[in-house]
């Protein structure tokens, strides 16, 4: 049975929610929206995966996927564990304000 | 009696002094007194027993019997195959060997026994024996070996012991330990210029002749007696011979078909051999036998005229090609062997050159050079003229130690040198005429020194310079006989004197610790070190000593027992040793007309007017008169260790003259001893010997000398007898006691001369031992401290190296190293200063560069499949 939705358009839709999430990690300064950039530039990518494993008929990508939404899990447990620390530290999540590594 | 296995037994007269010295050097510490001297002693008497035996055998054997060279008991020694030196530890034993070994180990087990009473009680009993048995092991080595470097080898051993005896007690304090040990340095250093002389020669030797071997196994080293005594017929004197047969080849008037030829064939050899064995031949038959040898020597035939009339069987089991070194190349034998050989080639002929790389001598030069090294070797083992100066001085070794080594054993190994290399003499009467004179001139100068010395010990090694001097003319005279004669009686009669006046000594020295209520305790060191004692007493001082006979009987018998036989009065072993000697000097002057002759007879008999006088004075101001000190006036007779020795020497010092009595004079068949046992005896050692003529007695001579030693005891009896023997002899200081000859004006400058040793020691400090000190002082103040250390050292040393290490320190290291290193840390930390704005710390830069930077990458990948479509 040919695919009902080519991948094709997977693969736009996963691009466009990449370029999405890029643009958002890049121009917001909250970091809780940063991080949900983050979040949704590694499920553009997983949709990417996924979308060229049905194509192939191959399994790999599917088995991807879980690892990379594994990896995503502990990434927010520690992610939003780092964001409360930095707002008990500096009373803000505004990234800009986080520039202590200057040279 | 078979006694033909006995000489195999020669290892063993080495091995087992050698075991004796090994115990008590390894564990000597751990024995008593009495074993390790036990030891030692049965060392000793297993050595002279097997000596006994193997001397039984060479006794009985006659001709080429009585020389035995066993199979070689270490087979390539010294073996360097590309120069074709090839050195067997090969024993021989010969006639000379056996009088030597007897000497040694006899002469040596009296002395061990007599230790064990004299060194009773010393800290380093045990030690004083392994070097004794040590000793004796190198003097048999020296005197039983086959080669040059054997020689050598006991030479150098018996030196070592000599300066560990001499220097014994080096660790008695203060001065009195220093003068022991620099008696044996002096003893070390005095010997080492003679062995310079003795490698020289040795060298020569191999140089020459390719070989350091006396003789081949084999080879026979008096061809013509080993044929006389198979009754093969008279040999013709070498001399005698190549004057009538001129120098081609021999041809024997040949009666049928036995013809010698200069070349012999085999089947010659064994038509004479054939002849042989069944030819006896009375003396008397010797006559109508004509042997003869070809010009080389090598080769004898014997005419058989009266084969047929012999009768029996000799039973000789040697055969004639065994006898005559036949079956030898010339260059296969040994040097002696070899030095026939090339003395019998005609004056200028090639084969006499020996090269020397840039120059050739003539086999005769050659000769001369390597006696007169080899006499300066002997100047020094033997204490002769100019290098006997350590001898006098060695009296600070223990008293045994000079009786054994220094009297009767060791000095005497360069006359047995001189005797071993009696072919070497014969052929160099050059060289013999500088051994005679030095020796007559030694023997004349030590007997005149002896007069004025205080010291018993002294006046005794003075005395045998002197008889050395006897031995080395004899040497010199070519009468090798008369000098191992000497050489025999002298180490009993010297021996006797010596371990006499070791009594002498030990009793005084008791004598004077019980005087002085010190106690008797016999377990004090009491020997020659007495003056380290808590007074200045010196029991070997003469003038401490006098009315000794009374005290010690035994010793003062047997001491003009050993007096007598030195003196050479009449049938003492002395007076047929000496006179012996003396005869020989008599004839080679009157009836051979040489000048060295002359000069010995007159020098030696003046020697031996001097040794009466001595020995006189000696035993006058020593056993004669009143005791002088409280050690002489309480001296007790010493123990039977040591008393037995000394009965035993003076035994042998009446009695062994007897084995060599001339022809027809007194004694004459003593003991159903031939006339001159000893010569024949020692005959297929000494070639020269057979064809010469026993002298006969000398008559004249023997009473002049007698009379002369009776004049000498006389006048000295006149000036020393009884309480004249000292002036003012109970003046306290002893030094105020003067010789009565002192006293007398008419004889003080004679006598002090004697007293100074004739400034001897004083010569050679200024001629040549300040000099050689303002030498050393040169190079060391001026060449190392001057020159090399303020000059070369200070000034080019250091401060070349300090101007190369500032060059070094600052401009290199501190501009080009430093800056180097320094300049690469300022252009990180400049390039460093540079980037470090682009870290502005806030993430979104990072992220952005981050995704351009993926962008970039994925270009990069993406750009050949781009081109690729393109392409397309």
């Amino acid at each position: 049975m040919p695919p009902a939705v080519p991948t094709e358009f997977f693969v736009m839709l996963s691009m466009i929610l990449f370029a999405l999430g890029a643009m958002g990690v890049l121009l917001r300064k909250n970091a809780i929206l940063v991080f949900m950039s983050v979040e949704l530039m590694l499920n553009s990518a997983n949709l990417a995966l996924a979308a060229f494993a049905r194509q192939w008929n191959e399994m790999d990508g599917h088995i991807f996927v879980f690892f990379v939404m594994t990896v995503a899990a502990a990434e927010v447990a520690i992610g939003l564990a780092l964001i409360v620390a930095i707002f008990r530290h500096k009373q803000s999540i505004n990234i800009d304000d986080l520039h202590q590594l200057e040279g | 009696m078979h006694t033909d296995s006995y000489p195999q037994l020669i290892p063993l007269v080495i091995l087992i002094p050698a075991i004796g010295a090994f115990i008590n050097l390894f564990w000597g510490k751990r024995l008593t007194e009495r074993v390790s001297g036990w030891i030692g002693i049965t060392a000793a008497l297993l050595s002279f027993v097997i000596s006994w035996l193997i001397v039984s055998h060479v006794h009985g054997a006659h001709g080429a019997g009585s020389v035995v060279n066993p199979p070689a008991f270490f087979d390539g020694w010294i073996r360097i195959e590309s120069i074709g030196l090839d050195i067997p530890w090969q024993f021989r034993v010969d006639p000379i060997t056996s009088v030597m070994l007897l000497v040694v180990t006899g002469v040596g087990s009296l002395i061990h026994i007599y230790s064990m009473g004299y060194m009773h009680g010393d800290p380093k009993f045990s030690r004083f024996f392994a070097f004794l048995n040590m000793f004796l092991m190198f003097m048999l080595i020296l005197v039983t070996g086959n080669n040059f470097l054997m020689m050598f080898v006991g030479w150098e051993g018996v030196g070592l012991m000599s300066y560990l005896l001499i220097g014994f007690n080096w660790d008695k304090g203060g001065a009195l330990g220093r003068k022991n040990a620099n008696a044996a340095r002096k003893a070390m250093i005095v010997n080492r210029v003679g062995d310079f002389g003795i490698l020289m020669s040795v060298f020569l030797i191999f140089w020459t002749f390719g070989t350091l071997n006396f003789y081949s196994p084999g080879e026979t080293a008096n061809v013509c007696y080993a044929l006389e005594v198979n009754h093969l017929g008279e040999c013709e004197k070498k001399g005698e011979h190549s004057e009538t047969e001129g120098e081609g080849a021999a041809v024997v008037p040949a009666e049928g078909e036995t013809t010698a030829e200069g070349e012999h064939s085999e089947t010659e050899a064994t038509t004479a051999e054939g002849e042989h064995s069944e030819t006896t031949a009375a003396e008397g038959e010797h006559g109508e036998t004509e042997a003869t040898t070809d010009e080389h020597g090598e080769t004898t035939t014997a005419e058989g005229e009266h084969g047929e009339e012999a009768e029996g069987e000799h039973g000789a089991p040697v055969a004639l090609e065994d006898i005559d070194n036949s079956q030898f190349e010339p260059k296969q034998l040994g040097v002696f062997g070899q030095t026939k050989y090339y003395m019998e080639l005609p004056e200028g002929d090639a084969g006499r050159m020996i090269s020397f790389g840039p120059f050739e001598l003539d086999f005769g030069q050659v000769l001369f050079l390597i006696l007169i090294f080899m006499m300066l070797g002997v100047a020094g083992k033997s204490a002769q003229i100019p290098l006997f100066i350590w001898l006098p001085d060695a009296m600070a070794g223990p008293t045994p130690v000079s009786a054994l080594m220094h009297a009767a054993t060791m000095v005497t190994a360069g006359v047995f040198l001189l005797v071993r290399s009696n072919v070497f003499l014969d052929y160099a009467p050059e060289a013999r005429f500088v051994i005679a004179i030095i020796g007559s001139t030694t023997a004349l100068m030590a007997g005149y020194i002896a007069i004025g010395q205080w010291d018993i010990k002294r006046v005794l090694a003075y005395s045998t310079i002197s008889q050395l001097g006897f031995m080395v003319a004899a040497v010199g005279l070519g009468a090798y006989v008369a000098a191992i004669f000497h050489l025999a009686t002298h180490a009993v009669f010297k021996a006797l004197l010596f371990l006499g006046s070791g009594s002498v000594i030990h009793g005084v020295e008791h004598g004077h610790h019980h005087g002085h209520g010190h106690g008797h305790d016999s377990h004090d060191d009491h020997h020659d070190d007495h003056a380290a004692h808590h007074d200045d007493f010196d029991p070997q001082d003469m003038r401490n000593m006098g009315g000794l006979g009374n005290r010690m009987p035994l010793t003062y018998i047997t001491y003009l027992f050993g007096t007598f036989a030195l003196a050479g009065l009449p049938f003492f072993a002395g007076f047929w040793s000496k006179d012996e000697i003396l005869a020989d000097a008599w004839h080679v002057g009157f009836d051979e007309g040489h000048l060295e002759g002359y000069i010995v007879l007159g020098l030696l008999l003046a020697a031996a007017a001097c040794t009466a006088f001595y020995m006189w004075r000696q035993v006058q101001m020593v056993f004669h008169g009143q005791p002088r000190s409280e050690g002489a006036a309480n001296a007790p007779e010493s123990s039977a260790w040591m008393v037995i020795p000394l009965l035993i020497l003076a035994f042998f010092s009446f009695t062994i003259g007897f084995m060599n009595v001339p022809t027809n004079g007194p004694f004459h068949g003593f003991f159903g001893w031939k006339d001159y046992e000893f010569k024949h005896f020692l005959e297929s050692s000494v070639p020269s010997l057979t064809g010469k003529t026993p002298l006969e007695f000398n008559w004249l001579l023997a009473i002049g000398a007698v009379a002369l030693a009776f004049a000498a005891i006389a006048f000295a009896h006149s000036r020393y007898a009884g309480d004249k023997a000292l002036e003012n002899r109970e003046d306290p200081n002893i030094a105020n006691r003067l010789d009565p000859l002192y006293a007398n004006r008419a004889t003080r400058q004679i006598w002090s001369l004697a007293n100074a040793r004739m400034y001897w020691d004083e010569i050679y400090g200024a001629l040549i031992e300040q000099p050689y000190n303002r030498l050393a002082d040169f190079f060391a103040n001026v060449v190392d401290w001057r020159f090399l250390h303020d000059y070369f050292h200070d000034t080019v040393l250091k401060k070349g190296y300090d101007t190369l290490a500032g060059l070094l320190a600052r401009p290199f290291d501190l501009g080009i190293i430093d800056g180097a290193v320094n300049g690469v840390g300022w252009l990180i930390g400049f390039f460093s200063g540079r980037m470090r704005g682009l870290q502005t710390g806030y993430v979104r830069t990072y992220a952005v560069v981050l995704l351009f930077g993926v962008v970039v990458v994925i270009v990069l990948m993406l750009l050949p499949l781009i081109q690729a479509r393109a392409g397309q």
